[in-house]
This record gives structure tokens, sequence and C-alpha cells, in this order.
């Protein structure tokens, strides 16, 4: 692994930070108010500061900086997150994800809005009206924590202890520093005077590694004073007796000594002073005399050191554990050793509670376990199973046509075979599934900027963000979606004032729903605006000659006349959703993905999109037909019903045309094997059975097959991938019995027969 | 002996850049995500010295860093903390959770490395 690969490793968590802060930040602005999911934003802004820092990208960590210091003013309670506060945030939101794309894929990202955004950052994170917000912040936690101390050591020497073992103690800088570092004696020796307290050991540090970091600044001497060493059995285990006298001839000044110290300054008594010249090392200052003991240092190299007053205390210290607390009592008197015990009792008491923490959290680890795979093997595995099926239907096939008593174990076996081949791929179909949370999410805020920009307000809501459909679904759906939403919002919701007007919330609902329905998934898409304007609509489809201006027309399909090509209502092409992308390009692709789109709209209330869309691409469930001797696949999604026509319901119009009359009305008929050459001349439709599919504009067609071989659920093999694409038919597959059938594009064939000729390139009557 | 590093972060990025830093140096590493599974792991690892992030989810360093604390066999482990900032609260109560040192984020490889060496032996 090289910086490189972590690098993309950092783009992907990003990724998935913003997501997790959007997501949170609109959970916020639902009025949830859950530390855990302020913590969870707060985190996903400070995980892309930190690895942001580490690539030294630097306008991705100073904007994360500012909005981290904003979100942590919200976490500790100073900034009530109402709906202002959350609209800054959600913007901020936005601009970390573009300068997030900007640091990977280059380009540069509006300036003027990152940097005005920080600026609301700072006004929110500083505009708070509580005191000492911004300052001070180090004393807060202090009194906090020795609060629980109180009860279980006697109290007012407690909190004494407490503050002792915590906060910076009794040195001065003032009255050596400036002197030491003034004088550039060519190798001043310092006195070194260095007590820690218990709390030093409690820490994991090594009173030993600090002096051996000492001891490699220069040339160095130890007094090890054990003046404080009582007696063994009054000896408290947890405790520190041993105080260092430390003389260090150095060049490398004081405050290369103390950064020694950095670790471990709060937990001693640490005295630097630099000696004047000539001044006797080691000063016995007017203290009783001291007992001082050479130190050793070479204990150290050792490979099972027993540094002498320092493991000693360790191993120790398991031992003494049950007696801590009495123990602590009857040292009472001093000090340092009181500051265990009230750091013991503050212990103790948190335990339960973490302990609880843990046990839920625990939980939730359970249940959100997951791997990271490469979407190429997940394909591959796909593509073996597809394979698999094939073949195994293939086995079964020519075992039913060897075996025609059925009752050998063959069979047996082999529907056994069926059964799990079914499961593997149900199971691996499985794996691409993902819940079209992201996409959602993404959405999200398409609808805000376009509520700033058309200076309407939006309300987004999404239902079933959990549903889950296959990735490539997914990843295609995006962008008409995206499309749908500006359209929903730029055209369908009314401006603010003609809102209150028409006496309806100023703010618009736009509600983005997914679920799963009968082996689909169906995604609606609805607003609360002013619906689809009919008479507009329709004026617009004479003008473009879409439609005759006599034309009699159900409010069905007027509404779907918008999914024609170069069809926009918008008086004027707004900035939006006037790209030239019209809902024709949203239903085209929302077709490739095997879908199928439908709109009903009430004036005044609102319109409704509907589209419905396979799990997956890699199968599909067809109807098996005969065409011309020919089988082909008619997409099951496709067909509305089948039915055998009667010669009384079967009607000519014009030279070629004919028309089916089904419970009262009229449907074209279409011959499938005259429109893609399979034969020269109509076939005789009663001879045959009608499929009736559902078209483009909501209208019907009855496809003439010649008989229906069956049901069943074939595997997707691309014609384009290995063949060319052929006009009329959508992909390919193979059949139990080894052989090819091509699976029919209902569209293609729908659109073929009102006269717009299939370019047939091939002979299609060679395949197969 | 190789030394052994838990490091317990719940970014993916900061977990690999650790690996490749510490494996480079010669330390044995294992990697937790937060500071439930950090102290799940620990029993088993038998680290010599751990590394631990501040804010992640589940339970973050502080409670983390007590949980170890309060296990008998690990009360004098070294214990670094990664802090993205010279934060003073955070390395406070980092502190008070029982912390040995810190490490300031965006580490620089030999920062961590000198810091780690500075508290084992």
């Amino acid at each position: 692994m090289d910086m490189n690969e972590i690098k993309e490793i950092f783009f992907q968590e990003c990724e998935e930070q913003l997501a997790e802060l959007e997501s949170g930040l609109l959970r916020l602005n639902d009025g949830d108010r859950d530390p855990e999911t302020v913590n969870a934003v707060f985190r996903a802004v400070h995980s892309i500061k930190g690895g942001a820092g580490a690539f030294g990208l630097d306008d991705l960590v100073s904007f994360a900086h500012v909005f981290e210091t904003t979100l942590d003013c919200v976490r500790s309670n100073k900034l009530e997150p109402t709906q202002e506060v959350l609209k800054v945030m959600l913007k901020s939101a936005d601009v970390l994800a573009d300068l997030t794309n900007c640091a990977r894929d280059g380009g540069s990202v509006d300036e003027a809005r990152s940097k005005q955004l920080i600026r609301e950052l700072e006004a929110l994170a500083h505009g708070t009206p509580l005191p000492g917000a911004s300052e001070a912040p180090a004393a807060k936690p202090a009194p906090a924590k020795a609060a629980p101390a109180k009860p279980a050591a006697p109290a007012p020497v407690a909190a004494a202890p407490n503050d002792q073992g915590f906060v910076p103690v009794a040195f001065s800088f003032d009255d050596f520093g400036d002197e030491a570092e003034a004088e550039p004696a060519p190798m001043p020796t310092f006195e070194i005077s260095f007590k820690p307290n218990a709390d030093l050991y409690r820490k994991g540090n090594e009173a030993t590694l600090l002096l051996r970091d000492l001891s490699r600044l220069g040339e160095m001497s130890i007094l090890c004073d054990m003046d404080s060493l009582p007696p063994l059995e009054a000896m408290n285990p947890e405790d520190a007796y041993f105080f260092w006298k430390i003389s260090l001839r150095t060049d490398k000044g004081e405050d290369a000594i103390r950064s020694v110290f950095e670790f471990a300054e709060w937990d001693c008594e640490l005295e630097v002073a630099e000696l004047a010249e000539g001044e006797q090392s080691v000063a016995v200052d007017g203290e009783a005399p001291m007992q001082a003991v050479p130190f050793d240092l070479s204990i150290l190299d050792d490979e099972q050191e027993h540094p002498l007053g320092v493991v000693e205390e360790e191993e120790q210290i398991a031992a003494g554990e049950r007696e801590a607390a009495a123990n602590a009592l009857e040292t009472a008197s001093n000090v340092l050793n009181l500051a265990s015990a009230a750091a013991k009792a503050a212990e103790a008491k948190q335990a339960p509670a973490s302990a609880a923490n843990a046990a839920s959290a625990q939980q939730a680890a359970a249940a959100g376990q997951t791997i990271r795979v490469d979407l190429d093997r997940v394909d591959r595995l796909i593509n073996l199973v597809g394979e698999l099926v094939i073949n195994q239907a293939m086995l079964s096939q020519s075992v039913i046509e060897n075996d025609t008593n059925g009752t050998s174990s063959i069979n047996m076996g082999l529907e056994e075979l069926q059964q799990l081949t079914r499961e593997i791929q149900d199971s691996v179909m499985a794996i691409r599934a993902q819940p079209v949370k992201p996409v959602f999410q993404r959405m999200a805020r398409t609808v805000r900027e376009i509520a700033d920009i058309t200076g309407k307000s939006v309300r987004l809501i999404t239902e079933g963000e959990n549903t889950e459909v296959d990735k490539t679904v997914i990843d295609k759906l995006a962008e008409p979606l995206t499309h749908m939403i500006r359209n929903a919002v730029d055209h369908g919701l009314e401006m603010p004032e003609k809102r209150v007007a028409l006496g309806k919330n100023p703010e618009g609902t736009v509600r983005l729903t997914a679920k799963h329905r009968s082996g689909r998934i169906i995604i609606e898409l609805a607003d609360d605006g002013a619906g689809i304007n009919r008479e507009r609509v329709r004026q617009k489809a004479i003008d473009n000659d879409l439609i005759a201006a006599d034309a009699n027309l159900s409010d069905e399909e007027i509404d779907n006349l918008i999914f024609h090509a170069g069809f926009s209502t918008a008086e004027k092409v707004s900035d939006l959703s006037g790209r030239g992308v019209g809902m024709d390009v949203v239903k085209r692709s929302i077709q490739a993905l095997g879908g199928r789109i439908n709109i009903s709209s009430k004036p005044g209330q609102g319109s409704v999109f509907t589209m419905s869309l396979p799990l997956t691409l890699a199968v599909l469930d067809g109807m098996v037909v005969t065409v011309a001797s020919q089988t082909l696949v008619v997409p099951l999604t496709a067909i509305v019903e089948t039915l055998q026509p009667d010669a009384a319901s079967i009607h000519s119009f014009g030279a070629t045309q004919r028309l089916i009359s089904i419970r009262n009305s009229f449907c074209p008929l279409v011959d499938v094997g005259r429109i893609l050459n399979f034969r020269a001349t109509q076939a005789n439709p009663v001879e045959g059975v009608a499929l009736l599919v559902e078209s483009e504009g909501g209208g019907q067609r009855a496809l003439m097959v010649d008989a229906i071989q069956g049901q069943r659920q074939v595997v997707i093999k691309s014609l384009e991938a290995n063949y060319t694409h052929v006009p009329g038919i959508a992909a390919a597959t193979i059949l139990g019995d080894g052989r090819v059938a091509l699976i029919l594009d209902v569209d293609a064939v729908v659109a073929a027969s009102r006269g717009q000729p299939l370019k047939l390139e091939s002979a299609l009557a060679a395949v197969g | 002996m190789k030394k052994k590093v838990l490091t317990v972060d719940d970014s993916r990025t900061i977990r690999n850049m650790l690996l490749v830093t510490l494996n480079n140096a010669g330390f044995e590493t294992i990697q937790a995500e937060d500071g439930i599974e950090g102290l799940e792991v620990l029993e088993d690892c038998n680290p010599d010295v751990i590394v631990t992030d501040i804010n992640m989810p589940r339970l973050d360093g502080f409670g983390f860093i007590e949980g170890v604390r309060r296990n008998e066999k690990y009360r004098a482990i070294p214990i670094l903390v990664l802090t993205t900032e010279s934060d003073a609260e955070k390395k406070n109560r980092a502190r008070q959770a029982g912390a040995t040192g810190w490490i300031v984020k965006p580490f620089d490889p030999t920062k961590l490395i000198d810091a780690i060496e500075r508290v084992t032996a």
C-alpha cells in the first residue's frame, strides 16, 4: 500500500462521511435532538479534516476546521441547531463536498461561496450569547470530572489533590527561562529536580524512560531520593516514593529538557535550573539532608528490566488493588496518594455506566458488520452464476429428454440442484443490492440548490430510503431523478406568495418515496404544486405538431404528452430545468433500465411521477414465445394481459393496419414477425396469441405472436457487448436447450408499428 | 522481538496511514475501528503500546482509555492519543482518562515513532 492508495481510500471515506454528514443534518432539521446524531455529524467533518490534513489538502482542512468548530458549539449545547443554523450547515456540507471533489478531481470551487459560508459559520460560532464560549475551554472539564470523586473521599481534601494531579503546578518559566535562552554558554549544566506523583505511573508514563530520554540530551548524573520510602508494611504499592535530582550537561537548552517531560509535566513536580558557572552540581538546598543513591540507567538495557523503584511498584499494583481504597484512606495525609484514591473512586463510579454503554454498542456492531469487495469480483460472480443457471437448465432438459419415466435418482438430484441454483442466484443478486439512500440524499442537495435559485421554499421528504435495488440501477437513477426534482420544484411548485394566495402552505413539499412491489422497485416523486396545466400542454402539443388540433385525448394521455421529445411547458426556458433535457430524456433513461414512468396529476394539487424499475439488470422474468418458428422472450413487466383473438374482434383499418377490439375499445394489432422481418406477410391473428402491452404515451398495443411456450426467468446477455445492437431487440439469453433466444424490445417494436421502421442491419433469421 | 502496537481509529484513511508507518518502522500493528473493538481485541493481542483517536463512534477515545485503565493487566500500558490539533481541552480530558501522551495530527511518521519510542522501553 502506498500513499496514493491511501489517498484513494481517503476519498472513498470522504464520500461516506459526507453522506453521513448530510443525513445527520437532515435528521437534525427534522427535529432529531439525539446527541449521537450531533456526534456523528461532528465526527464526519472531523474525519474529513483529519485525513485532509494528512494529505496537505489545505483548503479542505481550513473549511472543515471552521465547520467543525461551529458543530462543536452545537455539540456542547452552546448553539441551538435551529432551522436557520441548519440551513447554513447544509450549505456548508455542500461546499465541503465540492471541496472534496475538487481535491480529488482538480478543478475549482466557488470561492466566494465558501468564503461566505466560512463567515456565516464563524458568526454562528461566535455569536453565541453564552459567555466564555470560545475561551477557557481547558478550565471547563476539570470541575466536572472532579465532582463524582467528592462523595468517595473526604470532601475538602479530595478536590485539592485532584487539582494538583491534573493542573500544571509549581514551576515558572519567568524565574529562569529567559536567562537560559539568553546565555548561549557552550555546555551549560542544568540541575533538574523531578518528583513524579502516583498519577504519572497511573497514566502509563515511566520515570525510568523519562530519565533515559533525558540522558540522551547530554552527560548526566542522577541521584535518587528514597527518603519518603516507608517501611514495607506501610508502603502503598500504588504510590510514588522516589524522587530524582539530575545534573545534566547539555547544549540543547532548557526547552529540550522540558520537552522530555511533555507528557509528564502535569503529574510531577519538575524544576529545571541552569547552574551558574562554577556552582556546585546537585546542591542540597537547605532541606533535610538527602539520602541520595546513584541511579543506574543501564538497567533499561536488560530485556526483563526491573528498574528499582519503578517497576517494583508496578508489579505490586495488582496485589494492592483490593486494599487500594483502604490504603488510600490510611495515608490520607499524603496528598499525592489521595489523588490516586480520588481518581480510583471516580473510575469505579463510572464503571457501570460505561459497561452498559459498551454492551449496547456491541449489539450495534454486530448489526453493522460489513466487508468491502471490489465490484468487479461481484460482477464476475454474478456472471458465473448466470452461466450456472443456464447450464443447470440445459442439464435438466437433456436428462428429461433421455429419461422418459422420470423416476431415476438423477431426476431428484437435479431438482435439488435447480433449487440450490436459484438460491445461489438470489443470494448473489442480493450482494449487489444497495439501499437507494445515497441517491435520495443527493436529491436533498438538488432541492436546496434549486430552491435557493428559484426563491421558492421547499421541503423534501424522503421515505423508504433503505429500499434496496441493484447498484447499476442506483447509479443510473441519479440523473433522471435530479432532472425530475428540478422540474418538480421549478415548474411544479408555485412561488410562496402565490401559494399563500391559494391557501396553501408557503413551503412547498416534494415527497420522494421508494418501495418494493411485486419484484420491482417503485419510486414515486410527488409535489404539492399546481399540477399539469393540461390546456397549455395540449396547446403546446398542437403547436409542435405532436397531436392534431381536434385530437380527442384523455387527461392521462395529455399528461403523458410531456414525455414527448422536445416538449417543454415552461414558457421561459429557465436556467435550471431547461438545459436542453426534457422529460423525454428522463423517460428514455428509465426505459433503458427496463423501467416505466407514469405521471398522474391533479390541477391545483400537484403531480405524482411513478417509476417502476427492475430490481436487477442481470435477470429478467420473461414470457417465452414463438414467432415465425423463432423463440423470443418478451419481458413480463411489459405485458398487461394475453388473449386469444377471435375473428369477430379483428377489424381492418386502412390498407395494412388492423385493430383488435378488447372490452369495447380498439387497440392496434402489431405482428411481431412482420415488424422484425421474420416473415413477408402478416400472420392470421386468429391463429396466434395477442400480448397486450403498455407502451410509450400510456397507450396500449396488442403484439401478435404465434404461440406462448411458457414463462421463466432468463439471464440477460448483452447483444451489444457480444455482437452488435439489433433494432427491436433488447438483449439475448440462452435457454435451457442451449439455444439463443432474443429478448424483445417492446417499446422499439411499438414505435416501429407507428411507422418508424426498424433499420435492420442483419438478417435476424440467421440467429438462433 | 517486535514491539506490538494497537491502533484504534474509526477513519480508514488514518488506519491505513498508521499501518504503513508502523509496519515500515518495524512494529507489529493490530488495528481496531472504535473503542469497543479496541477493548475487545486488547485481551488477545497483548500490545506494548496503544495509539488511539478521540472522536469515534460507539465508544470514544476517552471511554476507551478509561476502559483500558480499568483492566488489571493494562493499567500501566502506555496510551498515546491522536488529536487533530493541540487542543488543550481534549488533551486534558485524555490525561484525566489516563492517557500517557499525545500525537498531534496530521502526524508525520517521525513524530509518531518518536512518541512511541518515548513511552516504551
